[in-house]
């Protein structure tokens, strides 16, 4: 037996190996693309004709009355356990030696009391959370099948029917505003009522606020609630050094926020 | 799904300070904790195979063909636990139809099947093609069914061809020396990537776990290496095992000093999130890293060994000790993972509070089950070893 049918040999158990390892992986990566490549061009976040979904939370105008966290578990269907919230409201007390208490019982549902003895407090706020709606999302970023993505009109938003559930997005989020959903079994976050907004409705957050102290809008309407807030008041966005361009506005941040 | 709640109801109420509402459930369990495991053993097995053939340390020669089998037996299982961890594992092959190219976790299965497809198997193949033939003929029933079909019709058996089989392995094992590197270091880098989790977030993290996954394949290997010389009766070659263990030493020095200079870095800094940290390694990891961990996983094994490269006792007394110290390092590194993992989900992402992690003992995510994937590799193992015994190979690489 001569070297060269052994090289053959070998060379063609390596070329059918290499083909069929080739094919498998050069499907992989066109089978994305065959979307983009079978329509129009897609809109993007930077389509200037699409609004650019935010919002803006008045620390001072917060009540604690958890309303806002009430009808989003109605409104979203999310489950009733104090372990699942899309939104929620916390309550900061910094007492008189210094010491700051945090307190969200069953997210604010049913309403923030203060716990702290009034002598004892040097001060007090409510701080209601949701998703940031991050241009620079974390949970888009590290999502292993794209099943988190941003839409055109700058919403945060998951495809539950393709989410494998690996919960690296709810890993990769700073502020905890994602959870895994025990009936869906997908990961679930604030969407901002993405099925109200595309109707012209509010969020239902937004709509049951007593204080107005949430104001949702389109960053790119001028005339707008939303660009007025951020006019009349200077913000701040949640943990700014994590660098996620958080569509979520903040007037009466305090340093005591995480 | 009652029982999932009632588990929840008593978190919540064992919750210390201030945790965003969502954090009550740690989303990632031992499954998890198996996952970064399981793929260190088999890139450290590998590693210490290469170690013989590539960097021509010959003392090494009777652990390679075993080696290079527990990586195997451990690869096939690795991805067991990470893909019975998901919510929707039937979707799980989304990952390569659709992967995202910015998730750092959408490359484990390429990584993965490039490892196990082209690097190991291929390895093993052309390190055991000649035998399989030889074998085939000698043979009966299954196992020559088996030589037969896994030849893949490539019966020669000349010299020449032996030549090429032993040329063509060594490339895949200097392919394979990265490829390990990368898929461990790879593994280091979905936890290190992570900026909202100040315990993962470490540039160290991907070359901790490659030194990691380094010691306990090869203190894996050692410790498998000795209960299969014991089960066949055969004498141990001290030498090698000697150089095993010292091979050990030298990378646990290397472990030691990157996982020092991560904390080290980190109580100097003393950066927003060091409040928090300093009270999770005082209290709820105190147990699971400071003794497990660093004491009987790092210091005893460091200093036995250490102590034998200065003095060495009997053979009977270093095999003895040789065994515990492997057992104690797959311990110690085991933590190394739990702390990890487990670790970075006890402290709140508000940097406020803890939860706490209460693992359960029988579903998919107790420890049963971690139990069943970690012995799985071993019966691999004791089959593959059966099938395609190093010590009977006839052909070697040079």
């Amino acid at each position: 037996m001569g070297t060269e049918r052994i090289v053959n040999k070998r060379r063609k158990f390596f070329q059918t190996s290499a083909a069929l390892l080739g094919g498998t992986l050069l499907y992989s990566i066109i089978k994305p693309f065959e979307a983009i490549a079978q329509t129009e061009e897609e809109p993007t976040i930077d389509d200037k004709n699409l609004p650019l979904w935010g919002m803006g939370v008045d620390i001072e105008s917060c009540i604690g009355c958890g309303k806002c966290a009430e009808a989003c578990k109605i409104e979203n269907k999310v489950p009733e356990e104090p372990f699942y919230f899309r939104t929620w409201v916390e309550q900061y007390t910094v007492k008189n030696d210094g010491e700051v208490k945090i307190e969200s019982p069953n997210g604010g549902i049913g309403g923030l009391k203060q716990s702290v003895p009034d002598e004892d407090i040097f001060k007090s706020f409510m701080v209601p959370k949701l998703c940031n709606h991050c241009t620079k999302a974390p949970c888009v970023q590290a999502c292993p099948v794209g099943a988190t993505f941003i839409s055109p009109d700058g919403v945060v938003l998951v495809d539950e029917t393709y989410c494998i559930g690996c919960s690296y997005c709810i890993q990769a989020c700073p502020y905890g505003a994602r959870f895994m959903n025990p009936v869906t079994k997908v990961a679930d976050k604030c969407t901002f009522c993405y099925h109200r907004i595309t109707k012209g409705l509010e969020p239902a957050c937004v709509e049951v606020c007593p204080t107005n102290a949430r104001v949702f809008g389109d960053l790119r309407d001028k005339k707008g609630d939303l660009v007025k807030f951020l006019q009349d008041n200077p913000t701040q966005v949640l943990k700014p050094h994590l660098n996620t361009h958080s569509r979520v506005f903040y007037n009466g941040l305090s340093s005591e926020v995480k | 799904m009652e029982e999932h709640y009632q588990h929840l109801y008593e978190a919540l109420s064992q919750v210390d300070g201030y945790i965003y509402p969502n954090e009550i459930d740690l989303h990632w369990g031992l499954m998890i904790v198996l996952y970064p495991y399981i793929t260190g053993l088999v890139a450290g097995a590998f590693i210490l195979a290469s170690l013989e053939r590539v960097f021509n340390i010959k003392a090494l020669k009777p652990t390679y063909g075993i080696a290079l089998l527990t990586a195997l037996s451990f690869l096939f299982v690795a991805t067991l636990p990470l893909v019975s961890h998901l919510q929707h594992p039937l979707r799980s092959y989304e990952i390569f139809m659709t992967p995202n190219p910015t998730s750092a976790m959408a490359i484990f299965g390429f990584v993965y099947l490039w490892y196990l497809m082209v690097v190991l198997l291929l390895e093993i193949w052309f390190d055991y093609r000649l035998d399989f033939v030889i074998w085939s003929k000698t043979s009966t029933g299954f196992k020559k069914l088996f030589y037969k079909v896994i030849t893949l019709g490539i019966n020669d058996t000349d010299e020449k061809s032996a030549k090429l089989d032993d040329k063509l392995g060594y490339f895949i094992t200097v392919l394979g020396i990265p490829s390990a590197f990368l898929l461990h270091g790879y593994v280091g880098f979905i936890f290190g990537s992570i900026k909202a989790n100040p315990w993962w977030s470490t540039v160290l993290m991907p070359v901790i776990f490659l030194f990691s996954a380094m010691v306990s394949g090869i203190a894996l290997v050692m410790v498998i290496y000795m209960v299969v010389s014991w089960a066949r009766k055969v004498k141990i070659d001290m030498l090698c095992l000697d150089t095993i263990a010292k091979y050990l030493f030298y990378i646990l020095i290397i472990d030691f000093t990157l996982e020092s200079l991560d904390q080290i870095h980190r109580l100097y800094e003393a950066e927003e999130s060091f409040d928090i940290i300093k009270v999770l390694v005082g209290g709820k990891l105190n147990i699971t890293l400071i003794y497990m961990q660093v004491l009987f996983g790092t210091i005893i094994p460091l200093s036995v060994i250490g102590f034998f490269q200065i003095y060495k006792p009997t053979e009977k007394i270093r095999k003895i000790s040789y065994f515990f110290v492997g057992i104690l390092v797959l311990i110690g590194i085991f933590f190394m993972r739990w702390n990890v993992v487990i670790g970075g989900q006890l402290f709140s992402k508000s940097l406020s509070g803890f939860t706490t992690f209460n693992a359960v003992y029988s579903g998919l995510e107790g420890y049963l089950m971690m139990a069943v994937w970690l012995i799985l590799p071993l019966l691999i193992l004791t089959f593959l070893l059966w099938l395609m015994p190093p010590w009977k190979k006839v052909s070697s690489h040079e």
